[in-house]
């Protein structure tokens, strides 16, 4: 496959980068089997020393939030239970290369089962003590990236992150990995642009084979590899653009939103997994926009108290303000085993609210632990993929129903304001057949390509996915100017919210109120303050 | 007649026992001769608490009913000490959700 390759994942930490790919996952150097096994046993022990000192000596050098990741690392590098199946293989005639491996793996699958999405996050550091000793027993060359490369690969270990020199600038690109990983937090702390879940979706080949810079955008959650001179030239363009406003934006983050004539606008952000909150100081924003639940959906189908301390964590976190949760919106460009279809044309097909209300028990258990939390703070609900009334009104009636049940059984809850999410053109174009919502939630990446005809995720239409034709910005004026008639709160909750060249245009649309990711609220502040409206 | 001690402390660090958490704790019980013991119900399983691979693998979140058991010398004194470093949320601020 030749031409460029755009892979998009999820922004873990913004900011942009132009390097040689470096590939992490190149296969381990040969390890030479011992004579016996209590040769292979001394290996081992001298391995796990030696990874062991190596951290004792990285501890030096960092920062309290690394020196506490490195520290667990010693700490169950020291202790012998973690070794013993490995030390038992051994006895059994293994090598110790492979019997290390085994017993770690054993041990990484616990931790990749688990339901709690923290825990889960910690397989990152295993798999980085696995490496380390590994890593010692092979007496690999211990290839260093080159200076201001991307990191690429599966994962990425912390203690790769810490031997790595930023200074010269450089990135990271997960096909995996967690926004929630140690890695994730050291990289936002730094500033180092990390963008996760990018998948091998469309590629001819491994793209660590692919020779040539590749272009890091972790604004947006992209990369661009084998790119050409024009997308280069654009590259550079958004890079040195998101480097002043950073500069910038920095003095408005604490400050209220407010555009240049001094209207007030509220900025509020979007997170995807409970735990997104943990860097974000509430003071800096009005409130959770948008909450997603589909991470709660990525294994298998979560069960009423797993949803109900997720939804409740973040209640918590907003104190008075507002958190907006939307129900389960798979389908489309977000399968989930056991709960999605296959269909030919998804994003057309059974997604939000469709297969929520097709699926009842899955949804009714959301619902229950929505109804539950709603106790804990400020929250709203709202539905995705909203295309007619009908649907809406099926939905509140399960509402209502399991609130009935919940009061008959006497358990705490509360009824929370239900709106739509208006990302189906038949909502944004006659909003007045939904005035019975509570409230709007424009959500511009949906609105966007089902009004231009032009998938998100194909760079060959990108042109044509804009929010800002005039279409787009027509309906968006419409469904405020309708919502502000009617009283109905209006806000917006897509990409376009985070986006300073829009952010212009959707607030001259009459928008007051976006939901953008934590990354971009400060820059989004930023922007707001540079239009006259 | 050896020594035994049980007590049961609720769990109220933001990510419960986990990394920088589980340092702590096993570090601490690792001071006393008794062998201690963890368990997320009454009736087990029961973990080592000296173990940090051991309580990890309990995977005890934030709101879990955390039973401590020691037995041997000094088990009173271990119970009472790990109860009060849960309680004391592992003394870490407000600042704990940050970073950890």
């Amino acid at each position: 496959m030749s031409g460029p390759h755009r892979l998009q994942g999820i922004s873990a930490s913004a900011g942009y980068a132009e390097g040689p790919l470096f590939d992490l996952d190149r296969t381990a150097a040969h390890y030479t089997v011992r004579a016996t096994a209590a040769d292979e046993k001394a290996a081992l022990e001298a391995a796990i020393d030696a990874a062991t000192a190596r951290l004792a000596a990285l501890i030096e050098t960092a920062d309290s939030a690394a020196a506490d990741i490195l520290e667990f690392q010693i700490a169950m590098l020291g202790d012998d239970a973690l070794g013993r199946p490995a030390f038992a293989a051994i006895h059994a005639g293994q090598p110790a290369d492979r019997a290390w491996r085994q017993a770690l793996d054993a041990e990484i699958a616990g931790y990749d089962a688990s339901d709690q999405d923290y825990f889960r996050a910690r397989a990152a550091d295993i798999r980085d003590i696995r490496d380390q000793v590994l890593r010692a027993l092979t007496e690999d060359g211990d290839v260093q990236a080159p200076a201001g490369a991307i990191l690429y690969g599966e994962d990425i270990a912390p203690t790769r992150f810490l031997e790595t020199d930023w200074s010269c600038g450089g990135g990271i690109a997960l096909k995996a990995g967690s926004t929630a990983s140690h890695v994730a937090m050291l990289a936002r702390s730094r500033g180092v642009p990390m963008v996760v879940g990018l998948g091998v979706v469309g590629l001819g080949g491994p793209p660590a084979k692919l020779a040539g810079p590749a272009l890091l955008d972790a604004e947006h959650g992209g990369i661009v590899l084998s790119p050409s001179r024009a997308e280069i030239d654009a590259f550079r363009r958004s890079s040195s653009s998101f480097s002043a406003r950073r500069d910038l934006a920095g003095t408005f983050l604490a400050r209220p939103a407010m555009t240049k004539t001094g209207t007030a606008v509220r900025v509020q952000v979007n997170i995807a997994d409970p735990s997104d909150v943990d860097g974000i100081d509430i003071a800096t924003c009005d409130g959770v926009g948008l909450m997603r639940t589909e991470f709660l959906f990525g294994k298998a189908l979560p069960d009423e108290e797993t949803q109900y301390r997720a939804y409740r964590k973040v209640l918590e976190w907003a104190g008075e303000k507002p958190v907006t949760i939307r129900t389960v919106d798979a389908g489309g460009d977000k399968p989930v085993p056991g709960f999605t279809v296959k269909e030919g044309n998804p994003f057309l097909g059974l997604r939000g609210i469709r297969l929520s209300l097709a699926r009842p028990q899955v949804f009714r258990v959301q619902i229950r632990a929505l109804l539950r939390a709603a106790v804990h703070g400020s929250l709203k609900v709202m539905f995705p993929m909203i295309a007619v009334v009908e649907e809406y009104r099926q939905a509140v009636a399960m509402f209502a129903e399991e609130q009935a049940m919940l009061a008959a059984r006497g358990i705490a809850h509360e009824m929370p304001p239900l709106g739509i999410m208006v990302e189906v053109p038949s909502v944004a174009i006659v909003p007045e057949a939904f005035a019975e919502a509570a409230f709007f939630s424009i959500g511009s990446n949906d609105l966007t390509q089902y009004v231009m005809a032009a998938a998100r995720d194909n760079a060959a239409v990108a042109h044509l996915n804009s929010v800002r034709h005039p279409a787009v910005l027509r309906l968006v004026a419409a469904v405020t100017a309708f919502g502000e008639r009617e009283g109905i709160p209006v806000s917006l909750c897509g990409d376009a919210g985070g986006d300073p060249a829009s952010i212009r245009s959707l607030l001259e649309a009459g928008l007051r109120d976006l939901s953008v990711a934590p990354a971009q609220l400060a820059m989004a502040k930023a922007a707001v303050a540079d239009v006259s409206v | 007649m050896s020594a035994s001690a049980e007590a049961s402390v609720l769990i109220t660090h933001e990510v419960g026992l986990h990394a920088r958490p589980s340092v702590k704790f096993t570090k601490l019980a690792k001071t006393f001769a008794a062998d201690v013991e963890i368990a997320l119900a009454a009736n087990g399983p029961w973990f080592d608490a000296k173990s940090i691979v051991k309580v990890m693998a309990a995977k005890a979140p934030k709101g879990t009913v955390l039973h401590i058991r020691a037995s041997g010398d000094g088990a009173d004194d271990a119970v009472d000490a790990l109860v009060e470093l849960v309680r004391r949320d592992f003394d870490e601020g407000a600042d704990h959700v940050r970073t950890a």
